[in-house]
This record gives structure tokens, C-alpha cells and sequence, in this order.
């Protein structure tokens, strides 16, 4: 009695504990190994992020050694420690041996072709201006899209993207914008990459757009970024945040 | 228990998944991730050994647990199952390697839709015993790891000019984009699947002549 249509037939008969008990048992199992695994994982990840962002924060900034985190919110300019994880707009500082403020790194975001692309920019207030970007995250098609990475000539317009503001410091001077391959003419335009306009493009908004939205509020805090190297007593950095 | 073929462990049992039942090339199973991350010989890789490693986990504990879940439940109890496994991988390879797990993105998740698992799990390891259906499992997880690095392997080729990142053909080699844009993964695909199509076709064809001789 082993056919298969007896089997259908019996199946009614399968009382609810059995079904819930197993549920719930397998349940409990997986939720156990998930967590786990969370647990095991959490601190190499962790590690693993951080890792990435300060690779990219050197990237950005020419000149940097060493980085201090500050977010900037309705209060201005607030150090992030492990103890006061501050609200706002995070900004990475990067600084030279001798401490002298070499740029400041912000994260951008913009829809690409296929998914967001989110980048880290190096701004350098002495020049006003981008001086790298670095591709964080993209799904953008391999060997097209990607070549907003690769790209030798689309990479060198951020050697000094101009990005400053206009005489009220209220927004941008000029929109960056990406212009058709071979059309930049001006410092503030992205020459887009023939095959990859839509990735090129992109970049050009999501730098737009962070920009517009960063430097009005930071510039007026330059100076204190200055005057806030890493390594320095702890104390101080308390003190801005109250 | 109802269970099919005998119960022992042969190379068949291992085998099966490689060639004579090819999740890719034979059952066109999986299609999602074969089409999706095969642009490059590195992703094809990691995509084939974390789907492989799913497959082990999943077919061995539901293969212990044949029996103490009832029938109305199997599936949900399956997919849990899978499920848990798959977001292990995904922790794990995040990390192993973020840019791995930026270059595969949604598609780790994605293997918990994979159907060639949930098949496996229903054919196969609820009705044989754990380390038959381990074996099997192995050799499912390595034939689908192959399949996508056959189909890995021509497009990052054609598509890039180079094999696991390593340049082949030097500057003056123009690489065909296609290949690494989605068009590229089914006409590479139909390829392969010709190719074996002619192989299956060619042998019996010269076993049919061989029995006629005779």
C-alpha cells in the first residue's frame, strides 16, 4: 500500500501537531544559525567596511595620511566618535603628517543605468574644487558602464572639477553637469564617456546634487576642520559636539 | 518510504549532476543566475561554489529531517531551509571579499529562488539518505559550477579580452561587448547547448550504426 495515490489519499489524516512541531523546530533551527552566523561575521564585515572607505577616503584626497569623521548638521560641524555617533550628513577630513587639512571626502549617490551608484568625492577647499572621485558601489554594466572606473580621460576631469560657490555662499557658482564627449570647454563640466554617457551622467548628478547640497553649509566650517587634526586630546572634539 | 533506484552510492550517484542530468545544460535548471553573473570567470565561480555549498547544506539537513516532516509542509519547511543557508553565504562572503559582493550583488540572495535547489530538495535528498543525497548534491553543485564557468569563461574571453582578470590578447585586441551584456549570455548559452545537443545527436547516431553492423 505504497502507491502513490494511497499517499495522496492518507495526507488529510496528518494531525496539526507533527506540522506545526516541525514548523516551529526548523524555525528555531534556522533562526539559531542565522544569528550565528551574524554574530561570527559582524566584526570581519565590519572591519571590511571600514576598511574600504578609508582606502577610498586616500584615494579621494591627495595627500592624506590620516582621517577623522565629522557629520555636518543644523549645528555645523560635529565630530563623530565611537561614544557620540552624531546625526547629519557624514564627511570624512583628511589631513597630512603635519596635520594640515588636505581635503574633505563626502559620499554621492545617483541612479545609473542598471542600479544607484554610490560614490566618495575628495573636495579641496583651497582650490574649491573635486579633486577624485571613488566608485564605492555599482551594478553598472561590466566593461560599459564600469568604465566610469577604468576610463583613463573620464577620470582625469576630476583632477580639478571646479565646484565652488557663488558670492553668497548660498549654492554652487555653476551646476556641474556632464557634457558630450569632446564638448568640455568649461572647469565645472564632466566629459561624458562615449558608450557609457548614461554612467558618466550619472556621476555628474549625484556630484551635483551632493555638492549643492554640502558645501553651502561647510564651507563656512572649513576653518574648524583646520583646527581639529586627528590625534589631538580628545577633549576637544567633545567640546564641539556640546 | 517510498524511495527511487537503489540505495547505494555509486559514481552514477556523483556523476548524475556533472553530465547525464546537467542542472544547466541538461534540465535548464537555475537559468537566472546562469544568464546574470556569467560575465565574468571569477563570478561564475563564486556564483557556481556558493550556489554549490547551498545545495550541500540544505540537501543534507533535509535529508536527515526525511522524516519527521509531514508532506502538507515539506515545501515551506524547504525553503526555509534554503533560505537560511543562503543568507549564511551571504554574510560569509561579505566577509570574504565586499568587491565579490558588490560584483554579484542581489543575485546571492537570489539563490534562495533558485529552482534547481528546491528540485534537488524535493526529488531528491527527501527520499534518499544523507550521504547519497550529499554525494548527489556534490555533483549537481559541480556541474552547475561548471556549466557557469563554461559560459564565464567564453564571455569574459570574447567580451574583455581576458580570463579570471589576467589580459590575454594585449592592447590591440578589440573585445566583442556583447558578450558581456546580457545578449551576450544567452547567445553564448544557445551555443553550448548546440554544441552538446550535437554531441548527444552524433553519439547515439554512431551507436545506431555500430548496433546495425553487428
Amino acid at each position: 500500500m505504497s502507491t502513490p495515490e494511497t499517499e495522496v489519499m492518507q495526507q488529510p489524516a496528518t494531525p496539526a501537531g507533527p506540522m506545526i512541531r516541525t514548523l516551529m523546530g526548523i524555525a528555531m533551527l534556522s533562526g539559531f544559525l542565522v544569528v550565528l552566523t551574524y554574530q561570527l561575521t559582524k566584526p570581519i564585515i565590519e572591519e571590511n567596511q571600514r576598511r574600504a572607505i578609508e582606502a577610498a577616503v586616500f584615494q579621494v584626497i591627495p595627500g592624506a595620511v590620516a582621517r577623522k569623521d565629522f557629520v555636518v548638521n543644523e549645528t555645523g560641524v560635529v565630530a563623530v566618535t565611537a561614544e557620540n555617533p552624531a546625526e547629519g550628513i557624514p564627511i570624512y577630513a583628511g589631513y597630512d603628517q603635519a596635520g594640515q587639512l588636505k581635503g574633505i571626502a563626502a559620499k554621492a549617490a545617483a541612479q545609473g543605468y542598471a542600479d544607484i551608484i554610490y560614490l566618495l568625492y575628495g573636495y579641496e577647499p583651497e582650490c574649491q574644487c573635486i579633486r577624485g572621485i571613488k566608485v564605492l558601489k555599482l551594478a553598472e554594466t561590466p566593461g560599459l558602464g564600469d568604465k566610469i572606473i577604468t576610463d583613463a580621460n573620464f577620470v582625469a576631469n576630476f583632477d580639478a572639477l571646479d565646484a565652488s560657490l557663488n558670492d553668497a555662499g548660498s549654492d554652487l557658482a555653476n551646476d556641474i553637469v556632464t557634457v558630450k564627449h569632446g564638448t568640455k570647454q568649461n572647469p565645472w563640466e564632466i566629459d561624458a564617456i562615449s558608450g557609457a554617457t548614461i554612467s558618466a551622467k550619472a556621476v555628474g548628478k549625484a556630484l551635483n546634487l551632493s555638492a549643492k547640497a554640502l558645501l553651502p553649509k561647510l564651507a563656512p566650517q572649513v576653518e574648524k576642520l583646520r583646527e581639529d587634526p586627528p590625534r589631538q586630546p580628545p577633549e576637544q572634539g567633545e567640546e564641539q559636539v556640546n | 518510504m517510498s524511495k527511487i533506484g537503489n540505495d547505494n552510492i555509486t559514481w552514477g550517484t556523483f556523476s548524475e549532476g556533472l553530465w547525464r542530468d546537467n542542472p544547466v545544460f541538461v534540465m535548464l535548471l537555475g537559468m537566472c543566475p546562469v544568464l546574470a553573473v556569467t560575465n565574468s570567470a571569477i563570478n561564475a565561480l563564486a556564483m557556481g561554489l556558493a550556489t554549490t555549498f547551498v545545495l550541500l547544506a540544505s540537501g543534507a539537513l533535509i535529508s536527515l529531517l526525511r522524516h519527521s516532516i509531514p508532506k502538507q509542509v515539506r515545501i515551506a519547511t524547504y525553503i526555509v531551509i534554503i533560505a537560511t543557508f543562503v543568507t549564511i553565504v551571504d554574510y560569509a562572503i561579505q566577509a570574504i571579499s565586499l568587491d565579490l559582493y558588490n560584483a554579484l550583488g542581489a543575485f546571492i540572495q537570489l539563490i534562495v529562488a533558485n529552482c534547481m535547489i528546491l528540485g534537488r530538495a524535493e526529488a531528491y535528498a527527501s527520499r534518499n539518505r544523507p550521504l547519497k543525497s550529499f554525494t548527489n548534491a556534490l555533483g549537481m553543485g559541480a556541474g552547475f559550477t561548471i556549466a557557469l564557468l563554461c559560459l564565464g569563461v567564453v564571455r569574459e574571453v570574447l567580451g574583455a579580452g581576458s580570463l579570471f582578470g589576467i589580459d590575454l590578447f594585449g592592447p590591440r585586441f578589440e573585445p566583442w561587448v556583447v558578450m558581456i551584456l546580457p545578449a551576450g549570455g544567452f547567445i553564448v548559452l544557445g551555443a553550448w547547448l548546440l554544441l552538446f545537443e550535437w554531441l548527444k545527436q552524433r553519439k547515439e547516431r554512431l551507436e545506431l550504426e555500430a548496433a546495425a553492423e553487428t
